[in-house]
């Protein structure tokens, strides 16, 4: 990889993180949360979302190809780190060790949740919907195996948005900067009540 | 030690003998004096180079010059954090006192380190205002009052190294050059005369080791001992780096206005 492509590589890594990637999870999230209506509800929705034209087109180019490159990435980003929160133990420090730690286990998380449902579902082995969200979640080890990675995925975004505006230059002054904190704390505490109500609503 | 059993200064400090060997710990007990420093600490063991077992040491090697916190060049870790050791007091710092190199950079001997990656990034990135000519060019543009004393804050910079110490990203897997220099490419590129050239400094800190690197920890202004606002400085640069990639991906006529 050429040192001189780092710069677009990253500013890269910061896009897609956002766009689709970004938008992608709290769709998803939205879409779960059907399921505190019911069964009948999540299937429908999800039946909808299966249903849309070109869907291996746009799982492709708006997921799976944004996502690898930010995982993959980003595994090169969080290990290049030598963190030191010991040394100073500050919030924003904490949102960096904290940003790839959550990174880390998202890599993990999320290859093993597309393996245990849309490839299930592509080998014909399965299909997609409430009864096999609720098999995988009676397990309370799974259960508690979701819940940290809906949350590492709502607090790794918020935090992202938090750098994706300074990595841009859109949020300069400390002020600003301490405004987008609050915001994106917003931003995490919504998202992740969607998302862990739609977990909750399986078992 | 004699009979009124004096108040002491234990130091424990990391030794190196040389760029490649093995650090190792040593300890020093000194008499207590008012007001001492970590230099005149230094100085006690260099004056009489005995450790704590009593037993006959090489004096501990440190760099040291202005002794007032406007060189850099005495700047180490003490107690877990980096800082220069000319403005440690000892009454405010807690005993034990342990001091370390900065080991971002490499290390020379005992608390000396090699700082020269510093001034090859200041090299990289162009930090210096281009004056000279074949013929005199006269007076450049004036400066507001205002942004000269803004700018002035900025300029404080000594290149110390504490930052690069203090940032996660800055490490031997990594070629980021750090906050310091990059904070002088605002600096620079904020002066009048400098910003003819803003373009050129901005397409080198887009390069290798640049401004990217940055994870936005925010470590280096908890850490600058002058208060200089670096992150403020990266994440302007950073905005100002956004509009130089469109400028250079689509063509400009703009390139430095």
């Amino acid at each position: 990889m050429s040192k001189d492509r780092e710069f677009y590589l990253r500013r890269l890594h910061s896009l897609v993180g956002i766009i689709p990637v970004g938008l992608f999870l709290a769709q998803h999230l939205v879409v779960n949360h059907f399921a505190t209506k019911g069964a009948e509800s999540f299937n429908t929705a999800v039946h909808f979302m299966e249903s849309l034209p070109f869907v291996l087109f746009l799982e492709w180019f708006v997921i799976y190809i944004p996502l690898m490159f930010h995982a993959f990435y980003g595994l090169y980003i969080a290990f290049t780190a030598k963190n030191n929160p010991q040394r100073y133990g500050t919030f924003r420090n904490w949102m960096f060790v904290l940003q790839r730690i959550t990174g880390i286990i998202l890599v993990v998380f999320i290859a093993w949740h597309i393996f245990e449902t849309r490839f299930q579902k592509a080998i014909g082995a399965q299909e997609v919907n409430f009864n096999m969200m609720a098999d995988i979640l009676a397990s309370p080890l799974m259960f508690a195996f979701y819940v940290i990675g809906v949350v590492s995925a709502t607090f790794h975004l918020a935090n992202g948005i938090w750098s994706f505006l300074v990595s841009w230059g859109i949020t300069q002054s400390p002020t600003s900067q301490r405004i987008s904190t609050y915001v994106t704390i917003g931003i995490f505490l919504a998202l992740t009540v969607v998302g862990v109500r739609a977990l909750l609503a399986f078992v | 030690m004699d009979a009124t059993a004096t108040k002491t200064v234990v130091l424990e400090i990391l030794r190196q003998d040389s760029t490649d060997s093995t650090p190792y710990w040593e300890k020093f007990e000194l008499n207590y004096r008012p007001n001492m420093n970590v230099i005149s600490a230094l100085m006690e063991i260099r004056r009489n180079p005995v450790n704590v077992d009593g037993k006959q040491t090489t004096p501990v090697n440190w760099d040291m010059n202005c002794l007032e916190e406007v060189c850099g060049a005495c700047s180490m870790v003490i107690n877990g954090r980096p800082r220069q050791s000319c403005t440690a007091l000892i009454d405010q710092l807690e005993q034990p006192v342990r001091l370390e190199p900065m080991k971002t950079f490499p290390v020379v001997r005992d608390l000396i380190v090699d700082r020269t990656r510093m001034f090859d990034s200041l090299k990289q990135v162009k930090a210096w205002v281009p004056i000279d000519g074949t013929y005199d060019l006269g007076e450049g543009p004036r400066m507001p009052e205002r942004k000269r004393q803004w700018a002035y804050e900025l300029s404080k910079c000594m290149t110390c190294g504490v930052c690069l110490e203090a940032c996660p990203n800055v490490n031997s897997g990594s070629d980021f050059m750090g906050p310091a220099p990059l904070s002088q490419v605002r600096l620079m590129n904020a002066h009048p005369t400098g910003a003819m050239n803003k373009d050129e400094r901005l397409n080198a800190i887009m390069g290798e080791g640049g401004l990217a690197n940055c994870g936005n920890s925010q470590n280096c202004v908890v850490a600058c001992p002058k208060g200089i606002p670096l992150t403020t400085s990266i994440a302007a640069l950073n905005r100002d780096t956004t509009v130089q990639m469109f400028k250079n991906f689509f063509g400009s006529d703009h390139m430095v206005d």
